[in-house]
């Protein structure tokens, strides 16, 4: 049975099992580095849907549950409960692609800490015994994020150099009791952090003190130090964010650049595929981890990751109402061990 | 170490990278001079054609508009603004791309709450305004003229 350790943080004693894993993404997210690991690459960003973006982003996340559920031999039946949460209002792409399956769904909004938060809430039903098996997932589109919370796609700004690019990606993890590689060790659930940053196309910058906050958190509760770790992977800080993390960090004389990476940088080609400070989006996390690194640690190549998955919780409104951006970090410690 | 929120936005200012002016502005400049140099040279072939310069003006301005909502459409009219800046969206041009882009992107909601609706959700305020400032002109440029007279 897991143990709270206070301060958000759960360790699990059984450390449960993440039995299979898929991601699904778009053409522009397949012409990235990254492209030989995901599972379905689609040819067109409207994945066969038309007339809708948000439909194309359903469909993207129902490729991803499929991919996971194939990979691991399993049947929708055999998932006792799915936790899922996108970027739209009323994390509609999560509810409709999961309408046409036969499992109980657990909705979650964490903005893009979303894919932390699922599998730590999946982990911990898992490991406390009320679920044979859970799911956690979510997804983000580069079009229906743009018509959300910016622009038309088509209307012809300029992005600034601190923007990022919302991945048309999705991931799912199948958590199961513990069983082979990858375990789920811990979790940290993170507090919502508001350094006072208005700016929304900074969103690595608003986001980057909650990853901070929320990594201290989790070291200190677990009495590990960054050393403990081979990776400690931010979910999209992107270069601006990253940096920041960096430096706040070096302000403790704790150096991170060599452990640090983020899924924001990971993504695309930053500079050639013109993504300004790098991916960003639930399924940029999402995508990272379900292609590369939970297939990097079942191979042995890494062996302690810590995963810290950064959210913005914002919306339009309250922007417009003068207020500036809180963000959240939810942290997943991921072994080989 | 506790950092205060104007510490992390000191640092935050140092590490995010600036608009590179010295290349986004001639950008700017000269872009929006090949459409203003467009402009021109419709409004001389309408003239050469017997327009008056006043309806050749007027269908020099609708000539833009149409192309500009054309481009869009087929998806042209960003990807030319990403490099030119100011210089796509202050003339015309820029601003019949803020009507049709948003047309074509809610057309997915229907023809009354999605394009009839969405249509000026960039364009309304500049409209607006521009209408309210027209009025103020208007105003003192009466009482201008009455005071002069």
């Amino acid at each position: 049975m897991g143990k709270y350790y206070g301060k958000g943080t759960i360790n699990f004693d059984n450390a449960p099992s993440i039995l299979s894993y898929g991601s699904a993404v778009g053409p522009k997210e397949g012409e990235g580095p990254l492209a030989d690991y995901f599972d379905y690459i689609g040819e067109k960003s409207e994945f066969g849907e038309e007339n809708s973006w948000e439909k194309a982003e359903v469909a993207l996340q129902k490729n991803a549950l499929r991919a996971a559920l194939k990979k691991g031999g399993l049947a929708q039946s055999d998932i006792s409960f799915i936790f899922a949460g996108d970027l739209l209002n009323q994390c509609v792409c999560s509810a409709y692609g999961i309408r046409d399956f036969d499992m109980p769904f657990i909705g979650l909004f964490g903005a893009c800490s979303t894919m932390a938060e699922s599998l730590a809430l999946a982990s911990v039903f898992v490991e406390s015994g009320v679920a044979q098996m859970t799911a956690a997932m979510t997804s983000s589109h580069f079009c229906t994020a743009e018509r959300q919370f910016r622009l038309p796609v088509n209307y012809g700004g300029q992005r600034t150099p601190t923007s990022q690019w919302t991945a048309t990606a999705a991931g799912c993890a199948i958590v199961a009791p513990r069983k082979a590689p990858p375990y789920i060790k811990a979790v940290t659930f993170g507090k919502v952090i508001d350094m006072g940053v208005k700016d929304v196309n900074n969103m690595g910058g608003a986001m980057a003190g909650a990853a901070y906050e929320t990594i201290n958190n989790h070291l200190a509760n677990t009495k590990q130090s960054v050393n403990d770790f081979d990776m400690i992977l931010t979910g999209d800080l992107g270069s601006v964010g990253s940096g920041l993390l960096i430096d706040m960090f070096l302000r403790d004389n704790i150096e991170i650049a060599a452990t640090h990476a983020d899924c924001g940088m990971m993504l695309y080609k930053t500079k050639k595929q013109d993504v300004h400070a790098g991916a960003s989006g639930c399924g940029c996390s999402a995508s990272v981890l379900c292609g590369l690194i939970l297939k990097r640690i079942t191979e042995g190549k890494l062996k302690n990751v810590l995963f810290v998955a950064t959210g913005a919780l914002m919306s339009p409104t309250m922007i417009q109402q003068g207020e500036s951006i809180p963000s959240v970090a939810h942290a997943v410690h991921i072994s080989k061990e | 170490m506790k950092i205060t929120n104007n510490e992390y936005n000191k640092m935050l200012t140092a590490s995010s990278p600036k608009t590179k002016l010295y290349k986004t502005l001639p950008k700017a400049f000269l872009f929006g001079g090949i459409i203003c140099v467009i402009g021109e040279a419709f409004l001389g072939l309408y003239m050469r054609y017997g327009a008056e310069k006043e309806t050749a003006a007027a269908l020099t301005s609708i000539t833009l508009i149409g192309l500009a909502a054309l481009l869009t459409g087929f998806k042209v009219y960003d990807r030319f603004a990403k490099h030119a800046g100011a210089g796509s969206i202050i003339p015309i041009t820029g601003f019949a791309n803020a009507v049709v882009s948003p047309a074509l992107e809610f057309k997915s909601e229907g023809f009354v709450l999605g394009v009839g609706a969405k249509m000026f959700v960039i364009a309304g305020p500049v409209i607006v305004y521009g209408v309210a400032a027209s009025v103020l002109y208007g105003v003192v440029y009466y009482i201008f003229n009455a005071a002069v007279a």
